[in-house]
């Protein structure tokens, strides 16, 4: 997957990079573990510096650390931070001041039909760009009156064109035809009727791709009929969690599906469907392929392709195995047996030699 | 050698048949009731808004009174007017009859065949606030603000909806749909009226379930939702949502539940001014609905009897519409179920 919209920070020392590590609740910090083991065992040139931001913190300065070590180092790989409902509403999901202090602007989520999965659809292959920092998640609310709140959905140009921007120069980088804007202009004529606007006036600097738009009712209708008419598809915040939660169900669930956000200077790589697993946290039963996925993602970021599509082809070739599957994909392979799969798939093909890489 | 003389008390139910392909379907629902001596008495209304006193647009009188008294509605797809001048005729009817619950039981066909299998769910939607408040505006150039509204009163009318609803129907569960680890406040308010009603209804098992989630493991396994109860927006995707999985909304049944008693089920899917008054139009949506509205009214047995001449139709394939598979017509189809229903007698 190509994205020019981000640089990615150049190597420090002797070609390694640094990248902040932050393994959240639930599943995060075990399968952020089985990474680490992973990429020492492949001798990546990346180094980890651990931010430990989670539900227990509940400082600010925790999130001021985390946030300034990303800066530092340009790229972040995180598990979920669990949203502690006895909280005030005043305390925000630290996910999303991670997004929105950053600014990373883009959720990049590619769903696609993996070999040896089995789903009810074949053949989906859909890139959704989500925007990532207003829209719904604004996490602006008031209560005017005891039992009457407003929460405010902030739609602005500014954003929308720069999501459409993205939206349609990934499109063309990847050589995608189709970008498909999802939206609920009908009622929201103020606000989507702004996104669409500008999804259109972006549209027009893109003649070789096709736009269109559909409403988002009908669009989760039509996602689980005939996914397969789907391409690129682009919409605010809100819609994005839908559409990216479909989506990931329908190619085989949360622990297949990596997701990026990317923002003009940072990258911050997570699984797709941003989930905590906290019941099934240290027994060893999840699934690892979306996390091993989503380092690899952040390795093509640093430009590592050789990395990258190294373990990339290792963890595909493991996900066919049927035997080795999680019980999220109807299995009971463990997850330090899949890890361990990847490893000896990537031994079998030999020593490399830095021309390799 | 006794005469027995039964009294029968006939319902008066409004009908409004709508436009485009709503008079043949509901022509086509009023048979099948008639052959399965369901005791009805359609009062057919339109509802194409008059300006009233005032310059207020409203409902026509004649429909209005008639819903009052009669409490029950039957409505085919209404078209939306884009220069009418007059707002949507469904938002119009929803604020006159304060339609606060959309309930949409969503359960797979047999014979109907979709990549989903055994689902049996019901969304229950809060229809009146949430996202659709229609209050947005334009902060400044190119910053638009659009409120969504949760009140503590709306929140508490729809959980009751949705745990007695399930008390009614013997279903087990009520799991509560919201996004409060981002809207704190508003989902969750919402989310704190779910959890106040449903400790007076410890029959009921309760569940909360945010949405992503819950979309996420709708399509990977279904069976596993009961009654799910949710704000406006996430209610208007889920349920077209889960209608897509048993087949879209040309067989999706649907009902709005108002204040002072009033009910009115519909068809949720359009006009299709391209077939309409060709006799091709798929009754089923219609006549779901209107089978919702008996078991509304209590009258279970005729709901059934219908239901299953529905069901056995499409499950036979022999005679089916179009959109089904088949290429009978809307008259033959209906026909057929006639015919099924008059055999069950």
């Amino acid at each position: 997957y190509n994205s020019s919209l981000t640089k990615p920070p150049p190597a420090k020392y002797g070609g390694r990079h640094t990248v902040t590590l932050i393994p959240g609740d639930g599943i995060g910090p075990e399968l952020l573990t089985h990474v680490r083991e992973l990429f020492r065992f492949c001798c990546v040139p990346v180094d980890f510096e651990i931010v430990s931001i989670d539900s227990k913190s509940t400082s600010d300065d925790d999130m001021n650390n985390a946030i300034t070590a990303i800066r530092r180092n340009g790229v972040a790989l995180k598990g979920n931070i669990e949203t502690n409902h006895n909280l005030p509403p005043s305390h925000i999901s630290r996910n999303n001041i991670l997004r929105t202090s950053l600014d990373l602007y883009a959720n990049v989520i590619h769903c696609q039909t993996l070999p040896g999965v089995r789903t009810r659809h074949r053949d989906v292959d859909i890139i959704i760009i989500r925007e990532n920092t207003e829209g719904e998640y604004s996490s602006l609310e008031h209560e005017n009156v005891p039992g009457v709140v407003e929460c405010l959905k902030i739609i602005t140009r500014k954003k929308s064109l720069r999501i459409a921007e993205y939206a349609f120069n990934a499109a063309r980088q990847n050589g995608r035809r189709r970008v498909t804007a999802v939206h609920k202009a009908n009622i929201m004529k103020l606000g989507d009727g702004l996104f669409l606007q500008c999804c259109k006036e972006v549209a027009a600097g893109y003649p070789e791709i096709t736009f269109d738009s559909m409403i988002v009712d009908n669009t989760t209708m039509q996602l689980v009929s005939k996914p397969q008419q789907f391409d690129v598809m682009v919409m605010p915040n809100l819609y994005g969690s839908v559409i990216s939660n479909v989506c990931a169900g329908l190619v085989g669930g949360p622990g297949l599906v990596p997701g990026a956000n990317y923002g003009k200077d940072y990258a911050v790589f997570e699984t797709a469907t941003r989930n905590t697993g906290k019941s099934i946290a240290n027994k060893n039963i999840a699934n690892p392929t979306a996390t091993l996925l989503a380092s690899c993602l952040m390795l093509d970021h640093l430009r590592l392709h050789g990395y990258a599509s190294m373990i990339r082809k290792a963890i595909l070739a493991t996900v066919s195995e049927t035997r080795l599957h999680t019980a999220d994909l109807g299995g009971q392979g463990t997850t330090s047996e899949v890890v361990q799969s990847v490893m000896r798939e990537i031994e079998s093909k030999g020593p490399r030699t830095s021309e390799q890489i | 050698d006794f005469t027995k003389s039964w009294i029968i008390i006939l319902q008066t139910v409004t009908l409004i048949p709508g436009d485009g392909i709503g008079p043949e379907i509901s022509t086509a629902v009023m048979k099948i009731f008639e052959a399965a001596k369901a005791p009805i008495q359609w009062e057919e209304r339109n509802v194409t808004a008059i300006k009233g006193p005032g310059g207020k647009w409203m409902i026509p009188t004649e429909a209005k009174d008639s819903m009052d008294k009669s409490k029950i509605g039957l409505k085919g797809p209404l078209k939306t007017p884009i220069a009418a001048g007059h707002p949507s005729m469904n938002l119009l009817l929803r604020k006159t009859f304060d339609l606060y619950a959309n309930v949409r039981p969503c359960v797979s066909i047999e014979g109907y065949k979709t990549p989903y299998t055994d689902v049996d769910l019901v969304t229950i939607r809060e229809n009146t606030e949430g996202e659709y408040s229609g209050i947005e505006h334009v902060i400044v150039d190119g910053v638009v603000q659009s409120i969504k509204l949760i009140t503590e009163e709306a929140s508490q009318r729809i959980a009751e909806y949705a745990f007695e609803y399930a008390r009614n129907n013997q279903r087990a569960s009520v799991t509560a749909v919201h996004k409060a680890n981002i809207m704190r406040m508003s989902d969750g308010l919402f989310l704190r009226k779910c959890r106040e009603v449903a400790e007076n209804f410890k029959d009921i098992k309760f569940t909360e379930m945010y949405l992503d989630t819950v979309c996420l493991n709708m399509v990977q396994d279904p069976t596993q939702f009961d009654v799910l109860v949710m704000p406006n927006l996430y209610g208007d995707i889920l349920s077209d949502l889960c209608a897509g999985l048993i087949g879209g909304l040309g067989v999706t049944p649907s009902g709005n539940i108002g204040a002072n008693g009033v009910a009115i089920f519909e068809s949720v899917h359009g006009t299709a001014p391209d077939i309409a008054g060709k006799d091709l139009a798929n009754p089923t949506a219609l006549l779901l609905s209107a089978v919702m509205m008996l078991r509304h009214m209590g009258l279970h047995g005729q709901a059934k009897k219908i239901e299953t001449a529905c069901f056995d139709t499409i499950r036979d394939k022999k005679v089916l519409t179009k959109d089904l598979g088949g290429n009978s017509k809307c008259s033959e189809f209906t026909g057929e179920i006639c015919r099924r229903v008059q055999d069950m007698e």
